[in-house]
């Protein structure tokens, strides 16, 4: 790989440094972040590890492009604000990207430093760069072109939602996102918990895009509330659909409706959005036991299983029908909750619940497993161990396996075709779907992905709003 | 925020809400509810949109105080606002013409019944209305269940007014006299529901119950309001919350309203002792 600048020598020797966290045994107290991000000397020894490559690979892996090299050379020169104003230039949301991206499979993967090395932590300065930003800055204004007077609704508030809103407002179109829950974000607010993607952060997203004019309307469930026929009747001209997932998997085996047995999506709710950890401050309750297992091993399972932890649970317990290589969470929330005391049982999966004479959960009939042929997904698929079935105590159980679509507005806009997952039809370029004027992006069209994604597919979507609307005026 | 215009006390412990809420109207039937939050500590709660007027923007609520939420709720006045106002969420009522409609409310489960009751007489039905109370102090919309109803009868446990006795016994009599009944609604407490649909299996009549389990969201996301219907899970926010009360597994249901009974149960007495010593 050809270099552009030949650094000090120095360079090659520093290692990646690390994050900053809560002590593991403080951190199970509180649910306050446990990454405690970079200190300026962090970030401009880690920026000092970037080789600034003519061509360089890291780009290709992050979604929506951003220009590491440029943002991290700013880093180095100790011009902080400038960085995050690079990365903004295609990421509009750089303090969450920084904090919740996979960048291990994504950005960092591709990093040429990491052939030999560890690569250079490029999520962590973009999040250093992000917050130097916010506590330093006015975070003034981005340019604006003038309003051209078109309205655009977007419904749903989660990333792809919040992406196409902040795009359109800058290209000067009037935006209302219409929201059913009564707080932006999405799975942001509702299912990342405050330990891992703190809650002012999004707030201070959604005022900056506040302050851009865009208006927000909170408890409208597009559907029920308001059609899509509707809002184009009272005007709105193109309509982006970031409706997310939403509906939680179960497994349909026996027991599943005990009392005690929460879907993660109703269990991380109850906490993030409705706050139970404040209860009796605040009035929604929860109703955590003494040895709580978590069924999944994906980002939502290790969110449950370290909530359950900080909410006193004695024991924590991932049961996961595969092995640890195959968890799809990441694995820096893997050790963050390895750290912490969460125990994980490896090649087991639920065949029935089993519940006391009140309704309550009292244990789960498990069955092991072992790793056959990789699937579909390229992962060992696990298959059951005849005979080996046994019981297993707990007191709560968490469903965390998934989320597949919600029907409440496909329901009753039957325009809008769906394949034969029932998610959206959408062109994964323009985000067209087949509804004239209807665009969608994120999870709504992708099944369950990630927050980096979803924003790209709003950056993409916002786009064609654009070629479409100016269309429309020519046409006028 | 969401004013309310009005507040009515119809018995001790119901009060009637008339809140400006124009989103929730513009595309409401009958059947279904909102889900509201008083503040910003507050629960969300389902309730019924008892009434609706879309000139005004307006709907409805009859509630009942049973815990924190409903108590904070009924503490507020014409004038104060609610945090907010949701919906209209579930599926809409079946309205249709099939000929002598029994529509059964208990208790606060009246207010749910009356604007079916409603749309069902305006769909040509004849309608004959039971509705039962503890006592004649808790009665509520006799009047206007009277007014769309061909036949009323009012039963309370006590007996200190209409006839002493349950709503099901007035019901077990109609039919045992061999009036012909072509569907039965029915919506109060799942108890009573449970009670009723026992009955009308035994007879072969179609019974709409109206299920009230625990929601949060009301809008398909978290789960928690999940019934068992036909020996298969559904979401009553969504799926329902009507459903074909013989294929109702009510024994389910009554374990998990009680899921938070002692968190309920605390938050209300705080609440309580916090209120008189304020
Ligand atoms: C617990 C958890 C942890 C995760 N961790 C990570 C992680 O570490 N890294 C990562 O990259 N990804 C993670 N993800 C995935 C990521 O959060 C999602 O892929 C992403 O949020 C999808 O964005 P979205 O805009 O498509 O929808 P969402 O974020 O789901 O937002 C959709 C919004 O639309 C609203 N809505 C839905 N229907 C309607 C309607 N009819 N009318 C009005 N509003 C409506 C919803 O209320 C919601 O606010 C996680 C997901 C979960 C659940
Ligand atoms: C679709 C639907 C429509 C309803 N319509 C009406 C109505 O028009 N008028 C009326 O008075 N009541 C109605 N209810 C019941 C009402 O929602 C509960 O009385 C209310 O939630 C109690 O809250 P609380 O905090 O005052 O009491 P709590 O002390 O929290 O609870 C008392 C009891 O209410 C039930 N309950 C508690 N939380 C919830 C919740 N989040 N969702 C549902 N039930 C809960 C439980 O059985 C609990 O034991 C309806 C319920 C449903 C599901
Ligand atoms: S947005 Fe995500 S993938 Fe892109 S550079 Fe940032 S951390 Fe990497
Ligand atoms: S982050 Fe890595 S791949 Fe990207 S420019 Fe720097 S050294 Fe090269
Ligand atoms: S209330 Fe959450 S899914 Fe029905």
């Amino acid at each position: 790989m050809e270099k552009k600048t030949v650094k000090k020598p120095r360079r090659m020797g520093i290692p990646r440094q690390p994050m900053p966290k809560q002590k593991p045994e403080e951190r199970t107290g509180n649910f306050n972040e446990v990454a405690l991000g970079y200190t300026v000397e962090l970030a401009l020894e880690e920026a000092e590890r970037c080789i600034q490559c003519r061509k360089p690979p890291c780009i290709k892996g992050c979604p929506v492009n951003i220009n590491i090299p440029a943002f991290i050379q700013l880093i180095s020169e100790r011009k902080f604000i400038e960085a995050a104003r690079k990365i903004k230039e295609d990421d509009v949301l750089p303090a969450m990207t920084g904090r919740v991206c996979p960048q291990e499979e994504q950005c960092e993967i591709q990093c040429v430093v990491g052939i030999k090395h560890k690569p250079v932590a490029i999520g962590r300065l973009e999040r250093f760069a992000a917050d130097f930003e916010a506590e330093h800055s006015e975070m003034d204004l981005p340019e604006m072109e003038s309003s051209n007077g078109q309205k655009v609704a977007v419904v749903g508030s989660g990333p792809s939602g919040l992406t196409v809103a902040a795009d359109c407002a800058r290209m000067g179109y009037d935006v209302t996102v219409f929201e059913a829950l009564h707080k932006p974000g999405g799975v942001l607010v509702y299912g990342i918990p405050e330990f891992r993607l703190p809650k002012n952060i999004v707030m201070r997203e959604v005022d900056y895009l506040k302050k851009m004019g865009v208006k927000i309307v909170y408890d409208v469930c597009v559907g029920r509330t308001v059609t899509i026929r509707q809002l184009f009747d009272e005007g709105y001209k193109a309509i982006f659909l970031g409706l997310g997932a939403g509906l939680p998997r179960f497994m349909s085996i026996e027991g599943e409706n005990l009392l005690g047995i929460y879907s993660a999506n109703e269990f991380l709710t109850r906490i993030n959005l409705m706050r139970a950890y404040k209860f009796p401050e605040y009035d929604t309750p929860i109703r955590i036991g003494h040895r709580v297992a978590v069924i999944g091993g994906g980002n939502v399972a290790m969110d449950s299983v370290r909530s359950a932890l900080r909410f006193g649970a004695e024991e924590a317990h991932i049961i996961y029908r595969r092995s640890r290589p195959e968890m799809p969470a990441r694995e820096e929330e893997i050790e963050n909750a390895e750290e912490e005391g969460v125990l994980f049982d490896f090649l087991v999966n639920p065949l029935r619940y089993i519940g006391d004479e009140n309704g309550w959960i009292k244990a789960i009939e498990l069955i092991k497993m072992e790793l056959g042929e990789p699937d579909a997904s390229g992962r060992k698929r696990p298959v059951p161990i005849k005979g080996s079935e046994f019981i297993y105590k707990v007191d709560t159980v968490v469903v965390a396996i998934g989320q597949t679509v919600n029907p409440l507005l496909l329901d009753t806009t039957p325009e809008i075709k769906t394949n034969k997952w029932g998610y959206i039809k959408a062109d994964p370029e323009t985000g067209e779907t087949s509804m004239k004027g209807v665009f969608a992006g994120g999870d709504i069209v992708t099944g369950e992905a990630t927050v980096i994604a979803a924003m790209g597919a709003g950056r993409k979507a916002a786009k064609t709003i654009d070629a479409y609307l100016k269309n429309l005026r020519a046409d006028q | 925020m969401f004013k309310i215009l009005k507040k009515e006390r119809l018995a001790p412990h119901v009060n009637k809400f008339l809140i400006h809420a124009p989103w929730v109207t513009k595309n409401c039937k009958p059947g279904q509810f909102v889900i509201i939050r008083v503040d910003e500590e507050g629960e969300r709660i389902p309730l019924t949109i008892a009434e609706y007027d879309r000139e005004q923007g307006t709907i409805t609520l009859i509630v009942q105080e049973v815990g924190k939420t409903t108590y904070k709720l009924g503490d507020l006045d014409e004038g104060d606002a609610i945090e907010d106002v949701i919906g209209p969420l579930g599926r809409p009522a079946e309205i249709a013409k099939v000929g002598t409609v029994v529509t059964i409310g208990g208790g606060v489960g009246t207010a749910i019944v009356y604007p079916e009751t409603r749309a069902f007489k305006e769909a040509g039905n004849y309608l004959i209305s039971i509705v039962g109370y503890k006592n004649k102090e808790l009665i509520i919309l006799e009047e206007e269940m009277r007014q769309y109803s061909d036949e009323l009868y009012v039963t309370t446990d006590d007996g200190s007014y209409g006839r002493q006795g349950f709503v099901s016994d007035q019901l077990k009599d109609l039919i045992e006299s061999g009036r012909k009944i072509d569907l039965v609604l029915t919506i109060g407490p799942a108890i009573m529901m449970k009670v009723i649909c026992d009955l009308t299996r035994k007879f072969n009549i179609k019974t709409i119950v109206s299920l009230n389990s625990i929601m949060m969201d009301g809008t398909a996301m978290c789960g928690g309001c999940r019934v068992e219907v036909n020996g298969k899970t559904r979401f009553a926010c969504v799926d329902g919350p009507e459903f074909d009360g013989h294929q109702v597994n009510f024994d389910l249901l009554m374990k998990r309203l009680g899921t938070y009974r002692d968190q309920e149960k605390e938050s209300l007495e705080r609440y309580l002792q916090n209120k008189e010593k304020a």
